[in-house]
């Protein structure tokens, strides 16, 4: 379990504009990101010694950043292969590098040409190796075709309906819209939800995540050091990082999974909330990975919002409105803000705590949820201010 | 005449699923089983997880029950999957205890139901592999 609750903290953000199209080369949107995250801090690169990064080769290496910025010494310099998992395991291991010393300030980041460029799940191999062998020869090889397998076993189990996601995609659109970085700002009604075309069934085209570029950077740093600086500190209070059994090979590699109505968040939950020594009923806004409206019901029900099966009606009702009693993704999340590989809501976590969100702010937000993930390996941090 | 050549991706077979695509090109499901624990294996390992053991090869029924699908109707890419869409995957429970996947045939999308009985089809896709597939039963 994480030991380090509140000994660390996240000190400054910064982020690139999210767009379809950058136009620049994704080392140049990350060099963006981390300078603008060390100006929020009120550090200078100089006081930068570890830089670490996630990306599925997709990604500017965490030593090239380094480069481009002139940092003196990148000691603890690291890129994790890692996908919609790595989010918050990339700020639990900076925490981990600081406690070791290995480095004092250490930048996290994670950028990508991800509608320009690389689009994951693209699905060009014409020789599909390894556990592969058993999916892409099927014409299963998208990300979204390969999480309708899992949302169609949920509706299985539980009669789980479209209605409980298109109130999740309709309640973060309206997020987005007042969101000024957001990539979809248009509102979004239930009809337009139930009119957009099938993709993959049982999901529609608003069932699914955007493809963005752009990135997403955070300092962390002691929280003694983080009280001293510019900004209001964010602590960690608590993380997880992991999953059950039977993970497999890769995203589509579930097979043997226990059950495909809930993911790695069962698995991780007691060492979460024991880590920050908290429970569900004392988060104030929550920034779960929704890569899909489906996995925000297994994140929901794996943590112990509610009941395993019960997410579909927990959502309903505005409970996860901004008016609600648990205000899910305030920026509009994978679905609407932009996809930044889940960064983007540790951005979202940090400004809700510092209290300049803006239109977008929870009023007396103190304790934030942040998730990485939504199949069987993910993260989960527990910030709080 | 000579038919067009297949031009969407194909398993390579390695050390571990070889006895598997061998057997699918002579119509035969191969699957693995730990001897100790008794439980069938998909997809094939080296060792069984648990046990650790080297796991034996036996042939076995290909009838199953479905565990979940999907319907496929926007093709990716769309220049190998525009003329197939809509088309089903599923994730097949099989009666032997184990999950396999493959794609449904011989059913209409809308007809697809959970629990719903199925056996195996050999889809020879060339000389050389043989694709699982599955189809109701009718019972």
């Amino acid at each position: 379990m994480f030991k380090l609750s509140d000994k660390y903290a996240i000190a400054g953000i910064g982020n690139t504009e999210y767009s379809k199209f950058s136009g620049r080369t994704v080392r140049s949107l990350a060099t963006e990101a981390c300078l603008k995250a060390i100006e929020d801090a009120g550090l200078t690169v100089a006081d930068i010694d570890g830089i670490v990064s996630f990306n599925f080769n997709d990604s500017a290496p965490a030593m090239g950043v380094a480069t481009e910025m002139g940092i003196e010494n990148a000691g603890y310099a690291v890129d994790y292969a890692a996908g919609g998992n790595g989010a918050n395991l990339i700020t639990l291991a900076a925490t981990a590098a600081i406690e070791a010393g290995l480095a004092k300030n250490v930048l996290c980041f994670r950028a990508m040409n991800g509608r320009s460029g690389f689009r994951l799940g693209g699905g060009r191999d014409m020789s599909a190796y390894g556990v592969t062998q058993y999916t892409a020869p099927l014409g299963w090889i998208t990300y979204p075709q390969a999480m309708a397998m899992w949302a169609r076993r949920h509706m299985i189990d539980y009669g789980t309906t479209e209605e409980h996601w298109a109130e999740i995609a309709t309640t973060f659109r309206d997020n987005a819209v007042i969101n000024e970085r957001a990539m979809q700002r248009t509102p979004m009604t239930k009809d337009d939800y139930y009119n957009s075309r099938f993709i993959v069934d049982p999901f529609r085209m608003y069932d699914i995540c955007l493809e963005s570029d752009g990135a997403c950077a955070v300092v962390i740093t002691s929280a003694e050091q983080a009280r001293d600086l510019k900004q209001k500190p964010v602590y960690i209070m608590g993380g997880a990082y992991g999953g059950g059994p039977s993970q497999g090979d890769d995203l589509f590699d579930a097979i043997r999974w226990p059950s495909h109505s809930h993911n790695c968040f069962k698995y991780l939950a007691d060492d979460l909330w024991g880590s920050a020594g908290i429970g569900p009923k004392d988060v104030d806004v929550a920034e779960i990975y929704d890569c899909f409206t489906y996995s925000v019901l297994m994140a929901l029900e794996g943590l112990g919002f509610c009941e395993e099966g019960e997410g579909g009606p927990f959502v309903m009702g505005g409970r996860i409105a901004r008016t609600g009693e648990l205000p899910l993704n305030t920026h509009g999340g994978l679905l609407s803000e932009a996809y930044i590989h889940g960064f983007n809501h540790v951005i979202e976590a940090v400004e809700q705590l510092r209290g300049t969100a803006g239109a977008r702010q929870i009023d007396g937000a103190e304790i934030a949820l942040t998730t990485a993930g939504a199949m069987t390996c993910g993260s989960a941090m527990i910030l709080r201010n | 005449m000579q038919k067009t050549a297949y031009s969407r991706p194909l398993p390579v077979p390695d050390s571990e699923s070889t006895p598997f695509w061998d057997g699918m090109r002579e119509g035969k499901l191969m699957l693995q089983r730990c001897a100790s624990s008794g439980e069938h294996l998909f997809p094939p390992v080296t060792f069984c997880p648990g046990s650790l053991e080297i796991p034996e090869w036996t042939e076995t029924s290909g009838k199953g029950e479905i565990f979940s699908w999907i319907v496929v109707r926007h093709p990716v890419p769309r220049d190998l999957y525009a003329d197939e869409v809509p088309y089903v995957v599923a994730i097949v429970a099989l009666d032997e205890g184990c999950r396999m996947t493959g794609n449904l045939v011989d059913v209409a999308p809308e007809d697809v139901r959970a629990g719903m009985k199925v056996e195996i089809v050999y889809n020879h896709v060339t000389p050389e592999i043989t694709l699982p597939a599955f189809r109701p039963t009718g019972s």
